[in-house]
């Protein structure tokens, strides 16, 4: 099938026939062509934002809460580069996106033309993979050979830079094929013998633990299902990382809570204790191993992950299987059911005692007041009053968000989206606009500090354009919480620049803005407040004045291994918790 | 500061290796780019780098890379390369059995008298063939493994060496099968 189309045409074609039915953008003169295209028909419906940052959170917040390729259409220039950091985002927690950028035409590249920059130089060490276009016969693959790179194997933002005579210039469009390209091949089946081994060694575990990631999200659905059943068949206990939330239900029997730096002592614990740990699509990151001399020390340890680049990398791990996590999973639950031995029942029945004994420190306990509002409280009252909706969540980064990761409990892959490898304040908001558009009916809450908030709060604009009524749920504390956090722990409490002067008022903002702002100070109004949000059909910025000074535990400081947590009443004085050595990481 | 680091902090005490690996890619713009990036990008090192199309008709390039690193850095250059997604094959010619390593230099070297029979002689020794002469200069070429490059090298240097281009390694596997 092919037809003779300018390139402009071209790209709205293929994004019909990869079933892209929202773009995010904003234009310029380098995509006007394809701008025009859009213009003149309707299958494929533009998102204007305010920012081309909030462009791809956007379509990162619609990816990760279908599961689909999100999508994103940006000028050259300033265009590109103030995408950029939705990018690096997108490479860091393996999100299928394809970024679409304009070029000034071929034969000005590489003269200083206006609102010209090197996008594909520029995106290279943050995309999967990229492409400048340089002549019209390449553009139908490029734009199909995109979709499939992004979505396949570990995903990833692609981006897709175009010339603006290549989007003139008429061509033969092709449908999409069955992708052929000669050197990418993901692997999606595990190696048998490394699952065989694997399975062995898990009949004979006496403390097993599954460490999973956001792998498993990746992989879809399936897999999240497919690991439910593998964990009640086996009986083990799992814990998982911040991107994993909702793959395993948090109301779960033999859910441990997440692991990491502010995991819970339990998940922690057993990461240290345990002699084998299970790792599926999880990565070994500094924010989950703390010190890594001291991570686990006498576990065997079976690592599945479909990036072969990421075993071994921070770890070493004794049973790799490089495979998509569905796939695996499955391989491992037919392995389980036929094996001859079971783990032995009295070593398990102690592992769970002790477990136990761990929980039984309730290690996200705080002190709770009656005149202010604990931004723990406040999340554990968004989650009952919001729990039994269909939510979606999104979060900025800092307190806010390991305190979301903590008190929010998921029960279904999807439901969460958080920056988690490059930690980008201003994820929140604009990923919540992306969460909505997909999700027109569901409720979809950015729990958000004050400070990361502001970074995109522009993007509240196209929240009330295209009529998206997302509850942007401000733990208001006037601090960058987590710098000022760091500051106190680090720096004799001398807080530079962590405070913010002059915060903005959150509630006529948002009348300016004409959507609806709430604010709440105290602790006995939350719950009304919370309800009122719930019930407008406007976007809403939601003011919670939260406890100024209250710091985010368990924390496992600089330096420290999983054994060796602070807990916010063990009376340690932070001051002394982080050694010389240790001040220098982060 | 190594027992404290968040970073992995067994890799400083491990033994640094030098690996050679043949890398196979699509002859597209920016392939190179896009390995040198990662060099650099990722803090590997790289003690030398050659390139060139191998197969046109396949628009196929070989980038033989020397370098450096422990045991798990090396593994994770490795693996790194082969999640670019332009690269088709990544073999680490120092693991993968026996090979052959060759590099060309060409060696200008300058002088008058006795120095200039030496410089003869031991080129001749080294077979390196004279390229180029003038009354009071010779270039060299030399093909050879690269210590053998850095002996003649290190032998010339009193008999009036003035500079020196170097190729870098390139690699293949000894016997019938290709890689």
């Amino acid at each position: 099938m092919t037809k003779q189309m300018t390139g402009a045409e071209m790209v709205i074609e293929a994004l019909a026939d990869q079933g892209v039915r929202h773009i995010f953008g904003y234009p310029g003169g380098a995509v006007l062509p394809i701008y025009d295209a859009i213009f003149q028909q309707e299958t494929v419906k533009h998102v204007l934002v305010r920012h081309e940052q909030g462009a791809v959170h956007a379509a990162e917040g619609y990816a990760r809460s279908t599961g689909k390729v999100g999508c994103v259409l940006v000028t050259s220039g300033p265009g590109a580069t103030n995408a950029v950091t939705g990018l690096a985002d997108a490479f860091c927690d393996s999100i299928p996106i394809v970024v679409i950028t304009g070029q000034v035409p071929t034969h000005l590249i590489g003269n200083d033309a206006f609102q010209e920059c090197d996008t594909v130089g520029i995106t290279r060490p943050c995309t999967k993979y990229n492409y400048l276009v340089k002549t019209i016969e390449d553009l139908p693959r490029a734009l199909h050979e995109a979709f499939h790179i992004a979505a396949s194997g570990r995903p990833g933002p692609v981006v897709i830079d175009i010339p603006k005579d290549i989007q003139f210039a008429s061509g033969t469009y092709t449908k999409p094929q069955a992708i052929q390209h000669k050197g990418y091949h993901p692997r999606l089946k595990g190696d048998p013998d490394a699952i065989k081994h694997a399975v062995d060694l898990m009949t004979r575990a006496k403390r097993p633990l599954f460490y999973t990631g956001g792998g498993i999200i990746n992989s879809g659905p399936r897999a999240s299902k497919l690991l439910r059943e593998l964990v009640k068949l086996t009986g083990f206990p799992i814990t998982s990382t911040l991107m994993g939330l909702g793959a395993y239900p948090a109301s779960g029997p033999q859910w441990l809570g997440m692991l990491g730096m502010h995991g819970t002592w339990e998940a922690n614990w057993a990461m240290h204790d345990c002699d084998l740990m299970i790792c599926i699509g999880a990565r070994f990151d500094d924010r989950i191993t703390g010190r890594i001399d001291a991570f686990s020390p006498g576990s065997t340890k079976i690592h599945v992950d479909i990036d072969p680049s990421s075993i071994n990398k921070n770890v070493k791990v004794d049973v790799p299987i490089i495979g998509d996590c569905a796939h695996v999973i499955e391989d491992m639950i037919a392995l389980w059911r036929a094996a001859k031995t079971q783990p032995e029942k009295k070593a398990m029945a102690a592992w769970w005692s002790q477990i136990d004994t761990w929980r039984a420190r309730k290690s996200l306990a705080y002190k709770s007041s009656k005149s202010v509002i604990k931004p723990q409280y406040a999340i554990q009252r968004l989650y009952e009053l919001t729990k039994d909706r269909d939510t979606y969540i999104t979060t900025e980064v800092g307190q806010h968000q390991m305190w979301a990761a903590q008190f929010y409990h998921f029960e279904e892959p999807n439901r969460w989206m958080t920056s988690g490898g490059l930690g980008t304040m201003g994820y929140g908001l604009p990923s919540a606009v992306g969460v909505q558009m997909a999700h027109p009916k569901s409720l979809v809450v950015d729990i958000a500090g004050e400070a990361s908030v502001l970074m995109t709060m522009q993007e509240m604009s196209t929240a009330v354009q295209y009529r998206l009524p997302i509850k942007i749920f401000i733990l208001n504390n006037q601090y960058m919480g987590m710098v000022r956090q760091w500051q106190e722990l680090l720096h004799g409490g001398r807080y530079a620049e962590s405070y913010t002067h002059s915060l903005p008022d959150f509630v006529r903002l948002a009348e300016a803005y004409h959507a609806v702002g709430i604010r709440c100070e105290k602790p006995d109004d939350l719950d009304d407040a919370i309800k009122e949000m719930i019930a407008v059909d406007k976007p809403v910025l939601f003011d919670c004045r939260v406890d100024q000074t209250e710091n985010c535990f368990p924390m496992i400081p600089s330096g420290r291994a999983h054994n060796e947590m602070l807990l916010g009443d063990s009376g340690e004085s932070v001051e002394d918790a982080i050694t010389e050595d240790g001040k220098i990481m982060v | 500061m190594s027992s404290t680091s968040h970073y992995p902090a067994a890799t400083v005490s491990e033994r640094v290796e030098t690996h050679t690996l043949s890398v196979i890619v699509d002859n597209e713009p920016g392939v190179l780019a896009r390995v040198i990036g990662l060099f650099s990008g990722r803090g590997y090192n790289i003690d030398s780098l050659t390139v060139s199309e191998t197969e046109h008709e396949k628009h196929l390039s070989r980038i033989t890379i020397v370098t450096r690193g422990t045991p798990m850095v090396i593994e994770q250059i490795k693996n790194q390369l082969e999640r670019l997604v332009p690269i088709h094959r990544v073999v680490d010619m120092t693991l993968a059995g026996r090979s052959i390593l060759r590099e060309l230099a060409m060696v200008k070297v300058r002088g008058k008298g006795e120095h200039r029979v030496e410089a003869l002689r031991l080129a001749d020794a080294f077979r390196a063939r004279v390229i180029d002469a003038s009354i009071e200069s010779f270039i060299f070429e030399i093909t050879g493994a690269s210590d053998k490059v850095d002996s003649f090298i290190g032998l010339m240097l009193p008999l009036g060496l003035v500079e020196v281009s170097r190729t870098g390694a390139v690699a293949i596997g000894r016997g019938a099968e290709a890689m």
